[in-house]
């Protein structure tokens, strides 16, 4: 009989309108590394949240049972306390103190009040050795690079005495030695008998490090497997796997002449300049055409996004933008869009709209030179543009002088595709646009878009959700690492040939 | 007590809670307590000091006297909402003031430049201080708190260098009457029956001033109706209509039985009807809001963010050598300490005027108002001898008690989201 450490079982979390999990049921057993498998917004990063305590207890349903004993956290501290880490995609470190500090943060060893440096320091270096990191304790955390600043959180759990660690998604923003060199860290921690939790995107790593693997898919737990019976393949068709049939409307897209073509397009990090998140992407827009983008996160797709919308993200851009034949330079956001360029971002709630403001002042904001006369705003003009747009949008709201921070996530999403609309884009770059919407209102969403695309412009969708790219989009270019690694007609995209391009390795796809 | 509360509803479209079904003309209840909330407690402050003072508060000298003791702080209080609202802060206007004056007293006093050269080169020099200040925050990106705290030691230095130890004066007879004068009385004198005789020229001005409300008012509603939008009831109308014109016409009645039409009040009236408009209608009095209110969003719907901050301190910087030519002719000198802690009752008066700590959110009319309570506290408690730190008192206890109720409230939407 082995021996279970973990078992969460019947957890359901919901949030307004959303159920992020359903009756998940987990079991990890000691001294295992056991990988959790899924698309984004799967339910992963929550189902970590309700174990560490983030979410307390009583804000979901089911049980926890941690080394035979059922638990209630009320918060991190708890969880911490029994032994359970968790170390988050971005990391929690404070920049300016040193690696010591750090390690012993809210834990500090410390005498009647003060703190010993002596004792700190040399716990902090023991702990160094033992992650095999090479640098002084004192040195501040600013100075490493992502992976050895990785290998300090480590170091920082190992003194909180860890039984169960956490990483959601730990090899993420590292290059391939420290990748390498962290998952044999948590093999060596496996041996010593620490049992790993591995969020994780990267099924080379998966089926490399871990002895089980447990698939989330839509909040549900879909299986648990030992990974000596299972081959990549098999995961991902766990995660993808789920019917198509009616949930996208019916379009036959009306392909015209190509409106934008983005040439050997990179673009750099711009807290790492030398660290490129685009890499020499090209890529053609067609008017009237539906074009998917798919990518994992932190695969670039957003940086590619943006730093083409008036280079808004990165730095040191380097390729050319060709539109309707002409090369053009939007070396600005209002070049972008003078240009017919527009982009609705991912994150509505903190780039898309002012929620203080009401809809009429959003659907607005873009190019309220067109309501402007001398650069007086017509304020009339302006209701009725915005009340056209809630009549066919089908915007649900009392009246457009509604505040956008009470509408619903549909509505609100619906609002920023009517700001970019009124400035008539050619080109319209659509990041996760159903993401955190309701079914409905997603197919409307679709609707929109193949509407858009009827009416002759060119749209880019970016999506996590391959379902929905598969659905909607006529032609389907993968990008991996920041390079495109395919480019897929509809009728011959598979959600595990893009799973398979998406997941390709650097290495595989260099000239 | 002055023009302020008759602007209050120049704004289009005040947002109420309950809204009209989509489409239809139909009416809303334009009455909103938060943003209400100011000119009530204004008008309670009023009534109370009136009680205490035994109607001391409302004479004519007395109305007179608080429009002219504050309008500085009234002018720097428009250029501060603005910069409040776009999430900025500028603790250098009393310097700015000080040096400003300086500035003026040498070019008028010392080198005997015609006066309106003068006042256009302060001006400008205003300008140009401004400019400087909006470079740092909004290019540099140096945060405004910061930049403004040493803008403060640096124009106080600069003032000091300008004078050295002792003022400068007197000033020319026309800006000490911009400053401290009243309108001549035209057409004579015309009598009110029991309330004696009063400056006939005065009170067609505000007639003039009550017929242009209504007839702005009016087109405003009848624009809202033609495209089919909420406007309130009519009696309410007629209710906001009418409040603001009782108002204006007893301010105005009382200042003609004294001496006239103060002539910085006519200046902040045009100031205010004019800073109004751009909050409310001008694309730069958008992207102000937009600013404040997420600046990632209005960075990529395409608002030159740095422009707007920049300009926002260039029309501070203006706007603060304003009040120090006013603040100089008053005193008809040029003084090293003039305006300070100018900055803390202008910053005092945005937030007591519904000003949000995160930005976005803000009236000029909004600033006016919560200068004067401040201004009607300080007087109305003198009025009754009270002592200079218990005026202190109070005023610190309002301050914090107006932001407190907008956070508060601002806790209670979020919660019933």
């Amino acid at each position: 009989m082995t021996d279970t450490i973990l078992r969460m079982s019947g957890i359901t979390k919901t949030f307004p309108g959303v159920k992020a999990l359903q009756d998940v049921n987990l079991e990890v057993r000691r001294g295992e590394i056991h990988s959790i498998c899924g698309e984004n917004g799967a339910g992963k990063s929550t189902l970590m949240k309700v174990l560490s305590g983030v979410y307390p207890h009583g804000t979901y349903d089911g049980e926890i049972e941690f080394e035979g004993e059922a638990c209630r956290f009320s918060g991190i501290r708890d969880s911490e306390h029994r032994g359970i880490v968790i170390i988050h995609q971005e990391l929690a470190l404070a920049h300016n103190l040193s690696i010591a500090e750090n390690i012993f943060l809210g834990n500090e060893q410390a005498k009647r009040g003060f703190i010993d440096w002596n004792k700190t320091n040399h716990a902090a270096d023991q702990l160094l050795r033992r992650v095999g990191l090479a640098e002084s304790s004192v040195t501040p955390v600013v100075e490493l690079g992502v992976g050895k600043q990785q290998l300090v959180e480590i170091a920082k759990a190992l003194s909180k005495e860890v039984k169960l660690l956490i990483l959601d998604e730990p090899t993420a923003a590292l290059n391939d030695e420290d990748s390498e060199h962290l998952l044999g860290l948590l093999r060596g921690l496996r041996d010593e008998g620490i049992t790993c939790v591995i969020i994780s995107h990267k099924l080379n790593e998966v089926m490399s490090i871990s002895d089980r693997v447990t698939i989330l898919r839509d909040g549900k737990t879909i299986w648990t497997e030992n990974t000596s019976d299972l081959t990549e393949d098999k995961i991902i068709s766990g995660m993808v796997g789920r019917d198509l049939e009616h949930r996208y409307p019916e379009h036959t897209p009306s392909i015209g002449a190509e409106a934008l073509r983005i040439e050997d397009w990179t673009v750099h990090s711009p807290t790492q300049p030398d660290r490129a998140l685009v890499r020499k992407v090209n890529m053609t827009l067609r008017r009237g055409e539906i074009v998917g983008l798919a990518g994992l996160m932190g695969a670039g797709r957003t940086e590619l996004a943006m730093s083409v919308f008036g280079r808004s993200y990165g730095v040191n851009f380097s390729g050319r933008l060709i539109k309707d034949g002409k090369e053009i330079k939007a070396r600005n956001v209002r070049e972008a869009i003078d240009h017919g360029i527009a982009y609705a971002t991912e994150d509505r709630k903190r780039y898309g709209l002012n929620l203080i403001e009401d809809i009429k002042r959003n659907v607005s904001a873009a190019a309220l030179g067109k309501l402007a006369k001398g650069g007086w705003v017509n304020g009339n003009e302006e209701f009725k543009v915005a009340d056209e747009f809630r009549a066919s949008m089908n915007i649900k709201a009392p009246s457009v002088e509604a505040v956008t921070g009470k509408l619903s996530g549909g509505n609100q999403q619906k609002v920023v595709l009517s700001k970019w609309i009124f400035t008539n884009p050619d080109v319209l770059i659509l990041d996760e646009p159903t993401r955190g919407i309701d079914v409905g209102a997603k197919y409307e969403i679709y609707t929109i878009i193949n509407r858009l695309a009827d009416e002759g412009k060119a749209i880019l969708v970016i999506s996590s959700e391959l379902p929905e790219l598969l659905g909607i989009c006529d032609r389907i270019y993968t990008l991996s690492a920041g390079r495109i690694t395919g480019e897929v007609p509809r009728a011959e995209a598979t959600q595990e040939g893009l799973m398979t391009l998406m997941t390709k390795e650097e290495q595989e796809v260099a000239p | 007590m002055t023009v302020a509360p008759t602007n209050a509803d120049l704004s289009v479209g005040g947002t109420g809670p309950s809204a009209p079904k989509p489409g239809k003309a139909g009416f809303k209840l334009g009455f909103d307590m938060k943003s209400s909330g100011i000119y009530i407690a204004f008008a309670l402050i009023v009534v109370l000091f009136t009680v205490l003072t035994g109607g001391d508060m409302l004479a004519p000298q007395n109305i007179s006297n608080i429009i002219v003791q504050n309008s500085y702080i009234l002018v720097l209080a428009i250029g501060m909402i603005l910069i409040i609202i776009a999430g900025h802060i500028d603790l250098s206007v009393g310097s700015v003031v000080a040096a400003c004056g300086a500035f003026s007293a040498v070019m008028m006093v010392n080198w005997d430049l015609p006066w309106p050269i003068a006042v256009i080169a302060t001006l400008a020099f205003g300008a140009v201080i401004g400019a400087w200040q909006g470079y740092w925050v909004a290019y540099f990106g140096i945060p405004a708190f910061i930049v403004t705290l040493a803008g403060m030691l640096l124009f106080r230095a600069i003032t000091l260098m300008i004078l050295g130890n002792q003022g400068i004066g007197p000033f020319p007879e026309e800006v000490r009457t911009l400053a401290n004068g009243f309108t001549n009385g035209f057409l004579g004198n015309v009598g009110l029956g029991a309330l004696g005789g009063a400056d006939l020229f005065s009170i067609i001005v505000g007639l003039a001033v009550v017929v242009g409300i209504a007839v702005v008012q009016w087109r405003t509603r009848a624009g809202r109706l033609r495209y089919n939008q909420a406007v309130d009831p009519m009696w309410l109308f007629a209710v906001k209509v009418a409040v603001p014109a009782v108002l204006v016409m007893f301010v105005i009645v009382q200042l003609a039985r004294f001496r006239n039409l103060p002539w910085v009040l006519v200046l902040l009236a045009v100031l205010v009807v004019g800073y109004t408009l751009v909050t409310n209608r001008a694309v730069f009095g958008r992207q102000i809001y937009a600013v404040g209110g997420n600046l990632q969003a209005a960075t990529l719907s395409g608002v030159k963010v740095k422009s707007v901050v920049f300009w926002l301190f260039v029309n501070m910087g203006v706007l603060s050598a304003l009040a120090g030519i006013i603040f100089a002719g008053r005193l008809n000198q040029a003084n090293p300490t003039a305006g300070n802690s100018f900055e803390l009752d202008a910053i005092a008066a945005a937030f007591i005027g519904g000003a949000a700590v995160q930005g976005g959110v803000g009236k000029v009319v909004g600033a006016i108002t919560g200068g004067l309570i401040m201004g009607v506290i300080n007087n109305g408690m003198s009025l009754i001898g009270a002592e200079s730190e218990e005026v202190m008192l109070v005023k610190g206890a309002v301050l914090l008690a107006a932001v407190a109720f907008d956070v508060w409230s601002k806790r209670r939407t979020s919660a019933a989201r």
